[in-house]
């Protein structure tokens, strides 16, 4: 029987795949690894793409991630896979946009008008259910 | 008769508010379950993180992180998660008594704070309280994606890194258990010590291409999904929470009700009784 290694390809979202495997192929960022059991401690990024797995008897299986890490030890390989392409600046863009969203909310009204309606509304009718509860005890 | 037509109105005015509760509340139970499904999912990830990061800790001597480095604290920054909602009992309003608490420990030590907010609720609530608001995020709704977060943890990311703050705290309500969220203050930055693992080894990794990228990377990975995992247990918290408040308003309802429905009966019976004595007193006087 061929020899195994524990894979676990995790995302901060989800679990995406966890078992034994024979070989794993992935796209890291200087190129194409191919990682099999009892690989020397690696630790490298990965670049978009697919990462091939070869499971326990021979059976492939392919994920797609986009980026992230892959850290290999000898008993275990772990791909920490980032959920979406990342580029420095799209991360970038989203700090800004939350800065500038931070800046309007502290200006303006809430954004959540309505829902702001319906808690008063809702405040009223205890207020009078409260009345109500008043004035049947005297 | 003292309002006998008022009082059905608002039993029936209550019934209506006791139905839309009992449907929150029903909603707010298959939600939670979901919720709590997404923070169990969420586990793998940074436990792995913390393994590599520990044992990168360990190995690689020759470059020290920032993140990692205790510095003097004269600025610290706060990533604030709430709810987009209310109606879910005291979760927001105890969160932000803590974060106000400790606000004040730091204000006494002469040391200011900036804000990143996440959710309506902290949003509003700053606005009244003052303070330096520098990201804003809302309306995550009850599915929370990572690509949510980002933007308000880069900021508070490059305001550590220039120098801005010295400390970066989480507050989040931790998702005990169905009765019990409990409002928690998590120092994300310099990373606490407790959270690297000191496993004693004298190997390293081979890196691909150099050290410093690659555990730049790893560390804002960790912290994003540090908040990112801040985020689904508050929202787990916040259905829980809902579900309890809910359940209280459906049951007060209910008891309101039966009270009124004795009201209404009574002054019923009164009327009645009122009726008949004139008519009786009526006959009387004609014959």
């Amino acid at each position: 029987m061929a020899m195994t290694v524990q894979l676990d390809v995790v995302s901060a979202e989800e679990k995406i795949f966890s078992g034994l495997v024979e070989s794993v192929q992935v796209t890291g960022s200087e190129g194409e690894l191919g990682i099999l059991p009892f690989h020397a401690p690696l630790l490298t990024t990965l670049k978009p793409g697919m990462v091939r797995i070869v499971k326990q008897f021979g059976e492939e299986h392919v994920i797609y991630v986009a980026g992230g890490v892959l850290e290999v030890q000898p008993d275990t390989i772990t791909v920490l896979a980032d959920v979406a392409v990342r580029g420095e600046d799209l991360d970038e863009q989203a700090a800004l946009d939350a800065q500038k969203r931070a800046e309007e909310a502290m200006q303006h009204a809430g954004a959540d008008f309505n829902y702001a309606e319906a808690a008063a509304q809702l405040a009223e009718a205890i207020a009078q259910l409260r009345i109500i509860q008043k004035m049947r005890k005297k | 008769m003292a309002g006998g037509k008022e009082i059905k109105s608002k039993i029936g005015s209550i019934n209506n508010t006791r139905k839309i509760t009992s449907a929150m509340e029903k909603v707010a139970v298959s939600k939670m379950r979901k919720a709590q499904d997404r923070v169990a999912a969420t586990r793998p990830y940074a436990e792995g993180m913390r393994k590599v990061i520990g044992n990168v800790a360990n190995g690689s001597l020759e470059y020290r992180h920032p993140y990692l480095a205790e510095r003097e604290v004269k600025r610290v920054g706060y990533i604030i998660i709430s709810t987009d909602r209310g109606l879910c009992g005291g979760l927001n309003t105890n969160e932000f008594k803590k974060v106000a608490l400790a606000l004040k420990s730091w204000k006494d030590k002469g040391v200011d704070a900036q804000f990143a907010v996440i959710g309506n609720k902290a949003t509003t609530f700053f606005k009244r309280f003052g303070g330096k608001v520098v990201a804003q995020q809302a309306g995550s709704g009850d599915v929370p994606r990572l690509a949510d977060v980002l933007g308000s943890v880069k900021v508070m990311l490059n305001a550590f890194n220039e120098g801005r703050i010295d400390r970066l705290f989480l507050v989040y309500n931790k998702f005990v258990n169905t009765m019990k969220q409990e409002p928690v203050i998590d120092q994300l930055l310099p990373l606490p010590k407790a959270d690297i693992a000191q496993k004693e080894h004298n190997w390293d990794y081979l890196y691909e291409p150099d050290p410093q990228p690659i555990i730049d990377m790893l560390l804002d990975r960790f912290v994003e999904s540090q908040v990112y995992q801040g985020v689904v247990e508050n929202s787990a918290s916040e259905h829980a929470a809902r579900m309890v408040a809910m359940k209280a308003a459906t049951d007060n309802a209910g008891n309101l009700m039966d009270d009124l429905k004795l009201v209404y009966n009574k002054a019923r019976q009164a009327a009645i009784t009122q009726e008949l004595s004139e008519i009786v007193a009526g006959a009387a006087a004609v014959g």
